[in-house]
């Protein structure tokens, strides 16, 4: 009865969306208030049917109802309730659930929080995000039902895949995908300015408080996705250049383009083409994303149920949403006014210039991710592109990304000495080369030219910084003027991008240490016998069987001492999941500020000797920590007093604007 | 006129890669040669399956022509396989090293025990470290190695008596002499 119920609701959910899709979008055209008044409740309709639908795939994992494939699939009786909610997204069908969820999330958060808009531009806004939720609930209901029914009905389920039961991966598609799907009222907001033909600040400025926030979930999407993979894998690597990964990091990198565009479009009115452009071109990788993850065209890690009568359906989609939003841009383009004038060097130029190596870089992680599809289609052989060159790439472009973002915050609007803002950077520039030369020396460590680069690099970006805090707070006295200038308008924009460049000075000393520095060890050892590691002492003690929940465990005890000082009790485990009697490795972690511990169990060898792999993993927490960094200074960004202020500011005004069908100038 | 061009270079570039999406879904990327064919075997130390105080290596390789099958007793394939490479074992026209992936001894030891065991010496490499560095996409597979330790074939599937007449031995003739 349940799955039934889901079923019809996603049914309703699809007609909604297709009310949602054309009337709204007819009525704004051919100036039908009574149309364009449709969008909201149909998109609250569409909402609240998708919820229930969501709701009864979840009850139907927590009642253990087997005769639900989907459920027969991915679920068990003895997976622990936290983990019979996650398995929901835990394969193809239940995630694509969790995806149109989300969508239609957005699209009421859209109608709710976006009342300021004239309801012809909220109308068209809601009804292109209809048109893709069109896609995505006839992708679910076509090709991959969540509801579809079992007879006999199993006893017992197939559970859900042991590298699944983990917090870490419980929320991570989540996340991920509030970031996927939050392009989408980017590309929407794009979408309905190219068709009003009015590419202006005011659009900008709305616009870009959502693709701040969708860009901050992407954000915290793939740093949770790197510390599973960390923590779960056994092997001590955060990040692999598989395909799935790179379908997660193209549109960050577009995104990340994006929101730096974005400003120069609401400040100055430049950039008006390039940045609509790239609001397609986020929401566009995010789709390609799913289509590379769901049709089976590419091999990956991560082993999802792929098909290529899926992959169809996603290309047909594909070339209608992308297709057609790039034809729309084409016709439209031509017609729009370039925007503020600005000078040789000025912050337009430096953005521009991190747009274009964002750009590049994003095009390089395309190329290298469809390398094997291009060269098999082309009857070139096959070949695999890995780690060493994605690495080599970021090694080339990064130094030259943070230059620029030393420079952007000190430089501008309009117009820029050189010679003045060399004077300013001359301290920032005599400290971190001072600091990359001392930390490429072996003094402390052995030396490295890399960790010189890195620590160079981070300076300067902490020391711009401090410049640019220190000019912006010159008329401003000491803690008290900071906590004023802390609730001025327009300083979360601006506390944002302080904390998020910190966040990538923070990434880059920790992707470089731990690179350089990481010792590993792969050794045998008998209980009670110790080994060295990086001045660490680890002593093994033995491995005790233990049952869990839904698994049997061999889990080990290892004592990690500092000279004869005990400093941690490790417990890595080894564990054979009943059902699927995958093995898999629970690695035991020392978690430190300045490094990690890691041990993980390999194999029983006989007489209570054990296998074991073990690594000192320098500064990899940073590499976290610098993500939730960059995330938070979204959050900060996306928190500005100034889009708020505009909220009430702009009330009376979109009235009086009624319904001529253009987006109101707000200017700037 | 090219004032309107440049705005279709996004489109144009779309059309390109849906035509190379469309065509990547009739391709499959299962069916992969190995990188690793006409390139030395790839340097490994792993314990031997049967005793884990006892290690094989590349050097084992050395100086004869042999078969690398890499299997394991969660692939259903490698079952249906394992009667064809006993058949082969019997003949002793090749001698066969086996490359247990991803797997578990007990269960593997229990399997050789029960289906009868054609390797010569099997490799464990429980966490298919070992499987990444010689470019294993999945079990079983099946590697020709000549005398100087350069792998001459790479066989992707269960191995049938066909396959072997075929492909297989032809080779393995062609190599030893």
């Amino acid at each position: 009865m349940i799955p039934e119920l889901g079923h019809l609701a996603l049914i309703l959910a699809l007609s909604l969306a297709l009310v949602l899709a054309i009337f709204p979008m007819i009525g704004s055209l051919n100036n039908t208030p009574g149309w364009i008044a449709l969008a909201r409740p149909a998109a609250w309709g569409q909402f609240f049917f998708i919820a229930i639908a969501f709701g009864c795939l979840v009850s139907s994992f927590l009642n253990d109802d087997f005769s639900v494939v989907y459920v027969a699939q991915n679920g068990n009786t003895l997976l622990p309730p936290v983990y019979k909610v996650s398995a929901v997204w835990g394969a193809h069908e239940g995630s694509l659930l969790l995806w149109v969820f989300i969508l239609s999330g957005w699209t009421v958060a859209v109608s709710l929080l976006a009342r300021h808009l004239p309801a012809v531009v909220l109308a068209r806004v809601l009804s292109v995000m209809g048109l893709v939720s069109i896609g995505f609930l006839s992708f679910l209901l076509f090709t991959s039902n969540p509801f579809a029914r079992v007879f006999p009905v199993p006893l017992e389920g197939g559970d859900l895949n042991p590298l699944l039961q983990d917090p870490g991966l419980a929320i991570h598609p989540p996340m991920l995908y509030m970031g996927y799907v939050g392009m989408s009222v980017a590309f929407s907001f794009a979408i309905a300015a190219l068709i009003g033909g009015r590419l202006d600040a005011a659009w900008a400025r709305w616009s870009r408080p959502w693709t701040t926030v969708a860009w901050m979930f992407l954000t915290i999407g793939i740093t949770l996705g790197s510390w599973w993979a960390y923590n779960e894998l056994g092997w001590g690597g955060w990040w692999f250049w598989d395909p799935v990964e790179n379908a997660s990091f193209m549109p960050w990198l577009a995104a990340t383009a994006l929101i730096h565009s974005l400003a120069v479009t609401e400040k100055r009115g430049a950039f008006k083409r390039w940045t609509v452009l790239l609001a397609l071109l986020a929401f566009s990788l995010s789709l390609l994303g799913t289509f590379l993850v769901r049709s089976g065209v590419l091999t990956s890690v991560h082993a999802f149920a792929s098909d290529p009568a899926r992959g169809l359906f996603i290309l047909i989609f594909l070339c209608i949403v992308i297709g057609g939003s790039l034809s729309l841009y084409a016709a439209r383009a031509p017609s729009v006014t370039s925007g503020g004038r600005f000078d040789g060097f000025s912050r337009e130029t430096l953005l521009l210039g991190n747009n274009l190596l964002l750009v590049i870089v994003t095009a390089f992680v395309l190329l290298g991710t469809l390398a094997p599809l291009i060269y098999d289609a082309l009857d070139w052989g096959k070949i695999s592109v890995g780690f060493p060159w994605f690495n080599r790439m970021f090694v080339i472009f990064t130094p030259f990304l943070v230059v620029l973002m030393g420079m952007g915050p000190l430089t501008r609007w309009k117009h820029q000495d050189p010679a003045d803002l060399a004077r300013q950077l001359r301290v920032a520039l005599l400290i971190s080369l001072g600091g990359g030369i001392l930390a490429a020396l072996p003094l402390l460590h052995e030396g490295s030219v890399w960790a010189g680069l890195a620590v160079m690099l981070s300076l300067w970006i902490v020391c711009s910084l401090l410049l640019s805090l220190r000019q912006r707070l010159r008329y401003r006295k000491g803690l008290a003027g900071l906590w004023q200038d802390l609730g001025a308008k327009g300083s979360g924009s601006y506390y944002g991008m302080v904390v998020a460049h910190f966040g990538v000075a923070v990434f880059i000393i920790g992707v470089t240490f731990v690179m350089q520095y990481n010792v590993e060890k792969d050794i045998r050892l008998s209980p009670g016998e110790s080994t060295e590691l990086a001045g660490y002492t680890l002593r093994f003690d033995g491995v005790q069987a233990r049952q869990g929940p839904n698994y049997r465990a061999d889990r080990g005890t290892v004592h990690i001492l500092k000279g004869e000082r005990e400093i941690a009790l490790l417990q890595p485990e080894k564990r054979v999941y009943t059902v699927q009697t995958k093995p898999m490795t629970e690695s035991g972690i020392d978690v430190g500020f300045t490094r990690d511990i890691y041990v993980s169990l390999g194999e029983g060898l006989g007489n209570g000797d054990w296998s074991m792999r073990l690594y000192y993993k320098p500064f990899i927490r940073w590499i976290w920590f610098g993500g939730l960094l960059i995330a938070i200074g979204g959050l900060l960004a996306a928190s500005d007093r100034r889009y708020r202020i505009a909220v009430r500011d702009r009330v009376p005004a979109s009235a009086a604007l009624g319904n001529d069908g253009l987006i109101a100038n707000g200017g700037s | 006129m090219t004032r309107y061009l440049r705005y279709l270079v996004p489109l144009a570039i779309f059309a390109l890669l849906v035509a190379l999406l469309f065509r990547g879904l009739s391709l499959d990327p299962k069916i992969v040669p190995s990188p690793l064919v006409g390139k030395p075997i790839p340097t490994f130390t792993l314990t031997r399956l049967d005793n884990p105080a006892v290690t094989i290596s590349d050097a084992d390789f050395k100086g004869k022509v042999s078969l690398l099958n890499v299997w394991a007793t969660w692939c259903v394939s490698c079952r249906r396989e394992h009667e064809t490479l006993v058949q082969l074992a019997k003949t002793g026209q090749v001698e066969i090293y086996g490359l247990n992936y991803k797997d578990n001894r007990e269960d593997a030891n229990r399997w050789l025990a029960q289906l009868g065991n054609p390797y010569v010496a099997n490799a464990f490499d429980s966490d298919g470290r070992v499987g990444i560095d010689w470019g294993v996409y999945g079990a079983p597979e099946t590697f020709i190695i000549d005398r100087e330790g350069i792998i001459r074939h790479k066989h992707i599937g269960p191995l049938t008596i066909e396959i072997l007449n075929e492909e297989i031995l032809p080779l393995v003739a062609k190599l030893k002499s």
